[in-house]
């Protein structure tokens, strides 16, 4: 431990960069060394919380002091390439030769600023929301180790090194999905998501194999340099490589086929779904695809699988989320269809406008997560204190909250405005961007008409499903109970804090990126911030904004399907009759397979699980394992060697006279053989 | 000077020697025919040593301690058969039978 310690606080004095990009390292290591102060008060003194509160939330918010002067550094110092730390030397195995190196760039600044921001934010709200929890320095201590390994994700240098932090990330997800592990359905949901990303994680693993094949390197740097020369454009090495790379994204960042895992993840606490299952670690696979965006614009089949992945997911998940009641089964399904439109961004080409909503995204989703854990909370503590069994997650028991939760309702409102694409608000720039320019690749091919029309139907359900997810809950009359009803009041203003701040940010965020058509403000912020990063690219590529009068249609239809949707599902939503959760009758139709999610749980149950649980039993088991394995190979081996003694036995008869005549026999053939 | 003969003699003794440890079954007979067949050998070195040098001779003092150690070991071990069985017959001898 000492060692790479030392490594880490004098990586500044060594060669290159200095100051607070020298530091970066930090930003690592300390919500490391809080996991390891807070997991140890979690086996001696779990009772201490404040000492945990303070380490917990200190630790995350100096990595944010950190990244914020290294930005300010960069911003300075105008960052041409990346700025490399070398730590220490991990493998050196011939040609393969793997640093410990973190890597500062534009791109890296940028997720660095999200995770660390964000993430104090949802640290601080954790304060207010486990406070009662028996296993509260258990929960910090798990949720310091994920910020630690979600920084090495995105500062890695190499993918090995990022991979590091990718199967960290995954290792954090899975403690704290099954957090409250006393209950099997949550140790289950971890899971889950551990199981199914490791088929994510095979293609990620076969694709660093292949890439050092190709290129020799895994080094970020050295791939965008070396791939133009040595890989073919549209081949299918480079295509192989990439379509793997996004088989292990599909898994990280729940996309279809491998996104079934992250809805079951809301089994964990609220806050974890904010910070890991919405704002970051599912945006890893985006992240992924940008920083080897030189290998996906060098192969035009899997930009379009991409794309058509990600179009597919963002309408599909948006189905289903139509027609959830758990407040955060919806904000999953919507977490999963706006993960689909960064992979549409980034499918096409639109790196940043990939970036951007990832960042917008990280805003409004984690106040729209952390909002709904307020109101969770609340229910909670009503149906506690009549000692009730309701679900506190089901809209059908909520609704009226409004009038008891005004600071809640008001911001989540802003971040249903803004996840809706209602203009100036954050989502609606970030989502603009990404619908025009996938409409913008259509001269290529007329496909991209139909990943743009997936995209719009989506934004359409995304508003109707949040104006659906907001009447329920904060809309009409209560439906709590009548004694439930005294107990509903505002959260404490350790979690209300955090979420005006996200609110803010929600407000503002477009402007990050804002586009030309805008009156105020400098454009293209993030566009001209990350051209280094996406410059790789940009030689295979031709990106166009639609111009003229197209682009303002565009808008138009944009901001159109935002307040239809909106409409809709506001007036839909109080036209009908809601029943509390006990008294609901059954889905029908339709809104039947809606509710059950297209029974696709079902259909992997039974056409993979199954299969691969009966193949498991009545093959690899009673045939590859006993019959082979012990048959032939462990009681087989014994047989021949025991054959093979009795014969050799024969030859002992235990008789000195046999033995001399064959002795002799012996001796008169071997002089025959000499003198011969 | 006589080295046909000494051979010849050298072989009929190790002949019978080699005879003898074949055929014979009483480990004491069996040993003799040993010590025959060492010394037809003996004989030979001495014979030939007249044409090849003193080696031959240096070698028999070798072949002679040899069989001296051989000899002590040999009969203690029949010493110690005979005082388990009461026999020195090589057929009743065959405990290591596999």
């Amino acid at each position: 431990m000492s060692l790479p310690v030392l490594a880490f606080a004098s990586a500044a004095a060594g060669e290159s960069p200095g100051g607070a990009i020298g530091l970066i390292g930090l930003t690592i290591l300390l919500p490391f060394l809080g996991f390891l102060a807070n997991g140890a008060l979690a086996l001696r003194r779990p009772e201490a919380k404040s000492a945990v509160s303070l380490i917990g939330v200190g630790t995350v918010a100096l990595s944010f002091g950190v990244a914020l002067a290294a930005f300010g550094q960069a911003l300075g110092a105008h960052l041409e390439g990346p700025a490399l730390i070398r730590l220490w030397s991990w493998i050196p195995a011939g040609a393969l030769t793997v640093d410990v190196t973190l890597q500062v760039d534009q791109l890296s600044l940028v997720m660095l600023l999200v995770i660390t921001g964000v993430g104090s934010l949802i640290h601080l709200f954790s304060v207010g929301y486990m406070k009662a929890d028996p296993g509260y320095a258990r929960y910090f201590a798990y949720l310091n180790l994920f910020i630690a390994f979600m920084l090495t994700l995105v500062l890695g240098a190499s993918l090995p090194v990022m991979f590091i932090g990718w199967e960290g990330v995954g290792l954090c997800s899975y403690l704290l999905i099954g957090f409250w592990y006393g209950d099997k359905a949550n140790a289950d949901a971890g899971k889950k998501a551990f199981v199914v990303n490791r088929i994510g994680d095979f293609g990620a693993l076969v694709a660093m194999f292949l890439l050092w094949q190709a290129l020799g390197t895994l080094n970020f740097a050295e791939i965008a340099e070396r791939a133009p020369t040595l890989l073919e454009v549209g081949g299918p090495t480079v295509t192989t490589i990439t379509l793997l790379l996004f088989l292990g994204c599909t898994g990280k960042s729940a996309q279809i086929p491998l996104y079934t895992w992250l809805p079951d993840a809301m089994a964990g606490p609220t806050p974890v779904s904010a910070l890991i299952h919405a704002a970051t670690m599912v945006t890893a696979g985006v992240y992924l695809v940008v920083r080897t965006n030189v290998l996906f614009a060098m192969a035009p089949t899997a930009q379009m699988v991409v794309a058509g992945v990600g179009a597919l997911t963002a309408l599909f998940a948006a189905t289903i989320g139509l027609r959830q009641y758990d407040i955060k089964k919806v904000l999953a399904y919507s977490t999963v269809s706006q993960l689909g439109y960064m992979f549409l961004a980034v499918g096409s080409g639109a790196y940043v406008a990939g970036i951007f909503h990832l960042v917008t995204h990280a805003f409004f989703k984690a106040l729209l997560f952390l909002g709904s854990g307020s109101v969770i909370h609340t229910m909670h503590h009503a149906y506690h204190a009549t000692h009730a069994h309701d679900d506190p997650q089901d809209m059908r028991n909520m609704g009226g909250l409004r009038r008891s939760m005004p600071w809640t309702f008001g911001l989540m409102a802003i971040a249903t405005l803004a996840i809706a694409g209602v203009p100036v608000l954050s989502g609606f720039f970030s989502k603009d961007e990404i619908l025009a320019l996938a409409f913008g690749r259509a001269p290529d091919a007329p496909i991209w008409y139909l990943f743009w029309g997936m995209g719009a139907l989506a934004a359409l359900l995304t508003a109707y499903y949040m104006a659906r997810l907001m009447a329920m809950t904060f809309f009409g009359a209560n439906r709590t109970g009548a004694a439930e009803q005294a107990h509903l009041h505002e959260a404490p203003w350790i979690m209300t804090g955090p979420l005006l701040v996200l609110g803010v940010l929600s407000v503002i965020g477009g402007a990050l990126n804002l586009p030309a058509f805008f009156p105020a403000g400098p454009h293209h912020l993030l566009d001209h911030w990350l051209e280094p990063v996406v410059a790789p690219a940009t030689a295979f590529l031709r990106l166009e904004l639609p111009h003229g009068s197209t682009e303002y249609i565009l808008i138009g239809v944009a901001v159109a399907i935002a307040l239809i949707g909106l409409v809709l599902g506001h007036r839909l939503t109080l036209g009908q009759t809601i029943v509390p959760a006990r008294q609901a009758a059954p889905e029908r139709g339709l809104w039947k397979l809606l509710h059950n999610k297209w029974y696709v749980d079902e259909l992997y149950q039974e056409f993979i699980v199954d299969p691969l649980v009966g193949l498991s039993r009545s093959i690899l088991w009673r045939v590859v394992d006993q019959r082979v394995i012990d048959g032939a190979g462990a009681n087989g081996s014994a047989w021949i060697s025991r054959q093979l003694g009795r014969l050799g036995g024969r030859l002992q008869t235990g008789e000195a006279g046999v033995y001399l005549v064959v002795f002799l026999l012996g001796a008169v053939w071997v002089l025959h053989a000499v003198t011969r | 000077m006589l080295l046909g003969p000494a051979l010849i003699l050298s072989a009929i003794l190790f002949s019978i020697g080699v005879v003898g440890v074949v055929i014979r079954r009483n480990a004491i007979i069996l040993f003799m025919c040993i010590e025959l067949m060492l010394n037809a050998v003996n004989l030979s070195f001495v014979a030939l040593a007249q044409f090849h040098g003193l080696g031959g001779q240096v070698m028999v003092f070798f072949v002679m301690t040899v069989a001296a150690a051989e000899a002590a070991v040999g009969l203690a071990i029949i010493l110690a058969v005979f005082r388990h069985r009461r026999s020195v017959d090589l057929q009743n001898i065959n405990l290591l039978r596999g």
